[in-house]
């Protein structure tokens, strides 16, 4: 077993990259010898996370549910290194991509990721993408089990799905084991949580979530599935949509509209009309699957006498501490966030020396492992108190220490026009220009948990439906402008977010941010958040503040 | 005209196929085609007729024919099932593991490319109608 805590690959998992790797290579040589035209190469690429973007390919990497050990992080580090720009850049779906690939480094990119048992597939396409989870899973003190066993089974399942590999549109699916949902489930094509029920351990299934054009919160559709009925399940839900989700029209063929048009009540009619169909045809690995994967996952070897003391006397790492770490589910130990969100920096780049440094710091404190998340940041999920002021001394002296998780510069931005070709306006820029402002701590911390979301097109990659405040480019006659939304959470408390109004310049909306946020501060009452106090104030106050 | 796949050992059906509307209609044909967007659920009370069911691949990235496929197999039908229209080399390994083993491809395939494409991958991790032991029944017995 080894003495990681995360799954590692036997030979067929491992058979299957390394043949996947010579699959690739030789459908990029049928390309590179046009054999293949661009239209036939497309959804080849893209099932193996190859994007054209508008300078360059991209090549989106799987990190498994957001799970990743030091070698495989120095392996990014590498890749970043030698393939790219020196950097690389951790997306809202937990996984990494790189901005500047050539497409015939891609097989042998390909292959340094198989050689640490990791890939690229089906990170792009009209295919079940890389399963997301909670970042903090297996560490957080408040998870009924560890949902990664249950994302790797899924992940096992929807691997080169020969039904499922030309759906719609793409198709993501997350699952989670606490109330508290850090992993924006409900707005999920498919949302799992694990519960309990008479004492037996299953899945809450959740269908229909999404961000996009359309946003929509997923409707429960069944309160219970059990263990080994799970991909009967799900594939009753696939196939559903597979055969009636709309293909007429890219920006309505997402399950969501499904689920919609439908009806939650008729959708779900017919998946257990398929589900009594499928649970007769044998699809379920038996539970033996699930114990073996479970294993892998067992706690790492915790010091059980680890102290909770903690010397907070010097005030920076104090702050650190207090906004930057969250309870373990072991005394004598903290899960630690390291912000990729400094002032001035791109939200979720880190370049090959930081990942180096990261994976060296996992390696030295962690066990080995880290996460990433949806808010792209790295998570070492298991510190011992003890050595948490050495790790923030190291990763302060590499730039790794901002002390603002969850607070308004810890921001979600899209890649926006810097890179992408769907794009209206640039979000990255805001994003830097919004870090500076909000620059000082004391402030941030004074406005407390802000989550601030950019999008640079309705396509909604930077989540900005789900942001407290959230911020959409748009295309005006040419120009870049930006309209303010307010309310949105990706909590447990799921809400969408609802545009103030006429939309800015780029100095506009981030007055207008400050305008709301000085609303807030003004309004509050004892210890609310911004969006508690947006929720009971309402909308009308934020937009007489803005617009008078 | 490009010439037919075919993994099958019987002899290629000559009766052409009708469409799902006119072999609902009439009770004495045996082969029927089925567009994509046609409900393969419906011929399932009268597949012991059928000898050739033929599914529509408008363009190779409307995946609904894998479900049809599927759809027809998991109920037992034995008869040959083919893809036609947008079927390209790429596409053929996932059609075979759905049922089909048969192929009317647009536009020929390479024999040699679509070998190669078919003896890749060793195992599998899902079951389909393929009765491929999926790599979990590997790992358990």
């Amino acid at each position: 077993m080894g003495d990681i805590s995360m799954y590692q690959y036997d030979k067929y998992d491992q058979q299957m990259v390394d043949t996947r790797v010579a699959e690739f290579r030789d459908q990029v040589e049928r390309r590179l010898a046009g054999e293949l035209t661009e239209d036939q190469f497309k959804p080849l690429r893209l099932m193996n996370g190859l994007y054209l973007q508008l300078h360059a390919y991209m090549l989106r990497v799987a990190i498994p549910y957001g799970t990743l050990n030091s070698k495989q992080m120095r392996m990014l580090g590498h890749i970043a290194r030698k393939y790219d720009r020196d950097y690389g850049h951790f997306t809202t779906r937990q996984n990494i991509q790189y901005n500047w690939i050539k497409l015939e480094d891609a097989p042998d990119i390909l292959a340094n990721l198989a050689s640490v048992e990791m890939h690229a597939i089906q990170t792009s396409g009209n295919c079940i993408r890389n399963i997301s989870s909670d970042q903090y899973a297996g560490a957080a003190a408040d998870e009924i089990a560890d949902p990664r066993p249950w994302a790797e089974i899924l992940r096992q399942w929807s691997s080169f799905h020969p039904e499922f590999s030309y759906l719609p549109r793409k198709f993501k699916i997350a699952v989670i084991a606490s109330d508290e949902d850090r992993a924006a489930m409900r707005l999920h094509d498919i949302g799992i949580q694990l519960v309990h029920k008479d004492g037996e351990l299953g899945a809450k299934f959740f269908v229909g979530g999404g961000m996009g054009r359309t946003p929509m919160i997923a409707p429960e559709i069944r309160d219970f599935v059990p263990a080994d009925e799970l991909i009967s399940y799900a594939e009753a839900c696939l196939r559903v949509y597979n055969r009636y989700g709309r293909r007429d029209n890219k920006y309505k063929a997402r399950i969501k509209i499904l689920v919609h048009e439908l009806g939650k009540e008729e959708y779900t009619r017919q998946v257990e009309e398929e589900f009594a169909h499928m649970k007769t045809l044998g699809l379920n690995p038996p539970v033996e699957e699930l114990a073996r994967i479970t294993e892998y996952f067992a706690d790492p070897a915790f010091d059980k006498d680890a102290s909770d003391d903690l010397d907070l006397s010097d005030p920076d790492f104090n702050l650190w501490v207090d906004q930057n770490t969250v309870a373990h589910k072991q005394p004598g130990y903290a899960i630690a966030t390291i912000s990729l969100k400094p002032k001035s920096g791109i939200p979720g780049d880190a370049s090959s020396a930081q990942i180096d440094l990261m994976a060296d710091l996992a390696e030295q404190y962690s066990f080995d492992e880290m996460r990433v998340t949806h808010s792209q940041n790295i998570v070492l999920p298991h510190v011992k108190k003890s050595d948490l002021y050495a790790l923030w001394q190291k990763l302060d002296e590499a730039g790794l220490a901002p002390a603002n998780l969850d607070l308004i510069t810890d921001s979600i931005a899209c890649p926006g026009l810097d890179y992408c070709s769907l794009a209206n306006a640039r979000s990255i820029p805001l994003a830097q220009k919004i870090s500076e402002r909000f620059a000082d701590l004391g402030r941030q911390r004074e406005l407390g948990e802000l989550k601030l979301k950019i999008s640079g097109c309705i396509n909604a990659c930077g989540h900005h439906h789900a942001g407290h405040i959230g911020i959409l480019g748009v295309d005006r006659k040419g120009t870049e402008n930006y309209q303010l939304l307010l309310g949105g959470s990706a909590a447990e408390d799921t809400s969408l977010a609802k545009i103030t109004g006429p939309g800015f310049d780029e100095d506009g909306v981030i007055d207008a941010i400050e305008t709301v946020t000085d609303l807030y501060l003004k309004e509050r009452q004892e210890d609310e958040r911004f969006i508690d106090t947006y929720r009971r104030v309402g909308m009308a106050a934020f937009k007489e503040a803005i617009y008078g | 005209m490009v010439e037919a796949i075919r993994f099958r050992d019987d002899n290629v059906h000559e009766e052409p196929a009708v469409s799902l509307d006119a072999f609902l209609d009439q009770s004495n044909a045996t082969a029927v085609r089925i567009e994509a967007g046609e409900d393969a659920r419906l011929l399932l009370p009268l597949l012991d007729r059928l000898a050739l069911i033929e599914i529509d691949f408008p363009v190779f990235g409307d995946g609904r024919g894998y479900s049809a496929a599927q759809i027809l197999r998991e109920a037992g039908y034995k008869g040959e099932l083919r893809a036609s229209g947008d079927v390209l080399v790429d596409q053929i390994a996932y059609m075979r593991r759905c049922g089909f083993d048969a192929f009317a491809p647009d536009a020929p395939i390479d024999a040699k490319v679509m070998k190669k494409a078919l003896d890749l991958y060793d195992e599998v991790y899902q079951g389909t109608t393929d009765s491929r032991a999926p790599i979990w029944k590997l790992r358990h017995g």
